[in-house]
């Protein structure tokens, strides 16, 4: 029989479905218009917005010092990142020196951060794929984070955790202790983890070779963070570029084999143990002295503009800002949100798999919706 | 007339009694189970430990409004619960809960009814339940739960096939269709089929996870996916019986189970009469206790293990679990062929 | 006589269910009369000491085949009316030679059976409460060549289908 003759009997019309912005598993509101061919996934137009409150206009109108708690809102399952990579962009503007107790800590809350924000991802990812009991694990060390935090800064998810020149406040006594029985028991909890998912053949079925992406593509297409490193690519700005104690820290850079899902998962996993390793280095060795610099009350930075990139959990997140010299308030903040750039990726990565598959890879680039949006 | 009414009766209201409170507690079980290995408490607020759960829940689903879509098919829409609650049950009458008892001095066989084609009845009203799931989703009207009508029917089609092939595979072992003949068989030959069938076995525990519906292969309540499939546009008491043939599905394989391989209502090592303080047990406690750890099985599997996807899920039905199954059968009646000479 | 009650009150339902498959107006009704109907005819088999057959007749019509057309209905519009066939009174005469031929069959079924009555089938042999022993025996031996014919033909039909539902080979 001549294929072209059986063709117009059996085809089939391409589906146009609506996923989102209310959906349990697009992990706020992402709205995903999936084009369907069955069951397979021909194309997939991302729409979002849905959460957008004009982060960067608003910092026009705040003062320096405010605009950190804006950061706050922009990755909310990873607010001390976006503290961090804020304030040392302003620091930069200044020219400003940092005490070294300062960077010290910076470097544990931005590594506890980490350890916290992969714990929700790992849990939710998990849950997309059916393992319910994984997400319960992973919530309940993120709920020791969240108390190291609160004994901290005192909140629990929005932190306003830095200061231009420094931080809000020394360690509260035997934090340090506290932190390094959580780092114990996160270790401890990661074969947990591992033991109901690495090697289950279920989860290797759902996660391999699932959203592939090359090392070249994953480039091309603007990926960062765990999802670029997955591919094969070691880019870390905590090693290329070093910030706060990055330089004087020894850690590894995991990087996958395949760009697989699987290889993303593993690669988060591995910089969970790596985040625990770079705590203990920064509590070993915190040095004594002042957690803040001198800075004048009223900021004012000199006119120019700036560029400064940190290694959030979700990947390189940027301040772009612009100062006239003359006015309290940037003339111009711009973030790069690594989550909006991870998103754009996923076309790529769900065309030619199944809508089940959909799931698992909003899952795997790991986004907030709060940062794509801003 | 005492013989053929009243004591069928008698036991046909005891069984689906037991059977429906059992249903209510296996949910607080599950849940309890669920809390315990994902270190939470579960419900508590009940009753002592929530012990009263059950209760509230059956009071809720009874007051809830019972909505049907506009554009439903009314008379479809209201019988497809049922349609798949009735099998369920009606299964429940050829298993043998326990040994002959006698009650005031009258000898009372624990089982509604001995089939001799026991097996293959309880195959035919499993095989009627599928319609239940198909036109609850067709007369919804709707396009998830036509969608997820479809895949959960077709799956429960596919899983059938196997769990009938692994019936035959123990047929052959024990030489009967009928429930009673199959545990009698057990004790003759002294040891419980799922060590002389244990390929059966397995094959067995998978399909029946998958023809339940339970993780992994809880496709059609994969919420993330396909919202609640079937059963979205139901509520109330009609969603109650869906949720109450799931569990009574549940049973209804566990208690199989119990049955074909690990010797029903026998007392583990019937034939060691050393052991014979173990007889002072009744007979429908074993049958009780065993079934039970059957279906902790399956709640322990539903906490342990991520989920399937729907074309892995009929690549293993299809291409592992029926020819497995087959090959089973080939070998289980060369050895018998053999062992004859 | 209780026989003979159960059996007319079965073949009502059988019949009053077979009335309903064709007159129903909705395809997915027709086709859920249709399993009642099966159903009604299994316990026909019951009640005539065949349970075997009535169990196969629940799992292989009413469980596996009925499905499958309730599959394809459910994949098909059903939204569009049957279409007119351009000459309105090719269908009555379609069903007019369809129900000659049924009719033939029947008057000459009776008529065989009045010529030589009792012949085409053994003299009925006591049946043993337990016949799933006895089908089988039968199947496997006296039947064994038309038995494996009917296999072979399943398959053959199963191969076909597959081939025309594949896209490409």
């Amino acid at each position: 029989m001549e294929p072209d003759v059986a063709r117009p009997m059996f085809d089939t019309d391409e589906l146009v479905i609506n996923m989102g912005p209310q959906h349990p598993a697009t992990h706020g509101v992402l709205r995903i218009v999936l084009k369907l061919d069955g069951e397979k996934v021909v194309d997939a137009d991302v729409v979002i917005g849905y959460l957008h409150r004009g982060v960067e206009k608003l910092s026009e109108n705040r003062d320096w010092t405010q605009i950190v708690l804006l950061t706050d809102r922009l990755d909310y399952v990873a607010s001390a990142a976006a503290n961090l990579a804020y304030v040392e962009t302003v620091e930069k503007l200044l020219s400003l020196e940092v005490p070294r107790r300062a960077r010290y800590i910076r470097t544990i809350l931005a590594e506890l951060q980490r350890l916290a924000s992969h714990l929700v991802w790992l849990g939710s990812h998990a849950m997309d794929i059916g393992a319910v009991t994984v997400f319960l694990y992973c919530l309940r060390e993120r709920e020791l984070i969240l108390d190291l935090f609160e004994e901290y800064c005192g909140a629990r998810l929005t932190y306003n955790s830095m200061r231009i020149g420094g931080l809000p406040q020394d360690l509260p006594p035997n934090w340090d202790k506290k932190v390094l029985q959580f780092c114990d028991i996160q270790m401890e909890k990661l074969v947990d983890y591992e033991t109901l998912l690495t090697h289950n053949r279920i989860w290797l079925e759902r996660t391999r070779n699932i959203g592939v992406i090359s090392a070249a593509d994953a480039v091309a297409v603007g990926l960062c963070g765990p999802p670029l490193r997955g591919s094969g690519v070691p880019r870390d700005v905590r090693k290329d570029e070093p910030y706060a104690a990055y330089a004087e820290m020894e850690f590894d850079v995991p990087v996958g084999a395949n760009g697989d899902t699987y290889d993303r998962y593993l690669v988060r996993l591995e910089e969970m143990r790596q985040s625990v390793r770079i705590i203990r280095q920064a509590l070993g060795g915190l040095p004594e002295g002042p957690v803040m610099s001198k800075v004048p009350r009223l900021i004012k930075p000199p006119a120019g503009e700036t560029y400064h990139a940190n290694e959030s959990p979700k990947g390189e997140i940027g301040f772009f800002i612009a100062s006239d010299g003359k006015s309290t308030s940037p003339y111009r903040l711009r973030v790069r949100p690594p989550s909006f750039c991870n998103l754009q990726a996923l076309p790529r990565l769900v065309r030619g798999h199944l809508v089940a598959d959909v799931i698992a890879l909003i899952g795997t680039i790991d986004i907030v919706l709060g940062e794509v949006d801003r | 007339m005492i013989d053929l009414l009243v004591i069928p009766l008698i036991k046909i209201v005891i069984v689906l009694t037991g059977v429906l409170i059992t249903v209510m507690y296996l949910v607080l079980l599950e849940r309890k189970v669920q809390a315990w290995v994902q270190t939470r408490l579960g419900p508590m607020r009940v009753g002592p430990h929530g012990v009263l759960q059950p209760v509230a829940d059956v009071l809720k689903l009874f007051v809830k409004e019972d909505i049907t879509p506009v554009r439903a098919d009314k008379s479809v829409f209201m019988l497809a619960p049922i349609i798949v609650l009735v099998p369920a049950l009606v299964a429940l009458a050829v298993i043998p809960f326990g040994d002959t008892v006698s009650i005031f001095g009258k000898p009372v066989p624990l089982y509604i009814a001995d089939l001799n084609i026991g097996l293959l009845y309880v195959v035919a009203v499993a095989s009627i339940g599928v319609y239940g799931i198909i036109l609850a989703g067709w007369s919804s009207n709707s396009k998830y739960p036509l969608l997820g009508g479809l895949r959960s029917s077709a799956q429960l089609i596919s899983y059938e096939l196997a769990v009938t092939l692994t019936f035959v595979s123990v047929v052959l072992a024990s030489g009967s269709l009928s429930m009673v003949d199959i545990i009698t068989a057990q004790k003759t030959n002294g040891v419980w089929f799922a060590f002389v069938q244990p390929v059966a076995l397995f094959i067995y525990t998978v399909a029946a996870l998958a023809e339940t519906n339970r993780a992994p292969f809880d496709l059609p309540e994969a919420e993330q996916e396909l919202v609640a499939g079937f059963h979205t546009e139901y509520s109330g008491m009609r969603f109650a019986l869906f949720f109450l043939a799931e569990y009574a599905n549940m049973i209804v394989v566990s208690a199989i189970a119990t049955t074909l391989f690990f010797g029903g209502w026998l007392r583990p090592f019937p034939n060691v009469t050393m052991l014979w303080f173990l007889d002072y047990v009744p007979s429908w406690m074993w049958f009780v206790v065993k079934t039970f750890l059957v279906l902790y099985l399956f709640l322990w599997i539903r906490a342990t293990l991520p989920r399937y996807r729907y074309d892995q899920l009929m690549r293993i039905g299809w291409k592992l679990l029926i020819p497995l199954a087959i090959a089973n059968i080939i070998v289980t009646a060369a050895v018998k062929v053999a062992l004859s000479y | 006589m209780g026989q003979a009650l159960a059996f007319y009150t079965l073949a009502a339902f059988i019949l009053g269910f077979g009335v309903l498959v064709i007159t129903a107006r909705n395809t997915v009704h027709s086709i859920m009369f249709l399993v009642a109907d099966f159903l009604f005819i299994a316990a026909l088999y019951a009640f005539q000491g065949a349970p075997f057959v009535a169990v196969i007749q629940v799992v292989v019509y009413a469980g596996g085949i009925v499905v499958l057309y309730l599959f394809v209905v459910m994949l098909v519009d059903l939204k569009r009316p049957p279409e007119a066939h351009q000459d309105r009174r090719r269908r009555g005469r379609l069903g007019m030679v369809v129900s000659l031929v049924v009719l033939a069959e029947l008057v000459a079924i009776a008529a065989y059976k009045y010529v030589s009555p009792g012949a085409g089938l053994p003299a009925a042999r006591p049946l043993e409460p337990d016949n799933v022993a006895q089908v089988g025996m039968l199947l496997y031996t006296d039947y064994l060549v038309p038995f494996e014919l009917a296999s072979m033909l399943l398959l053959v039909a199963m191969v076909g289908a597959i081939v025309l539902a594949r896209r490409e080979l």
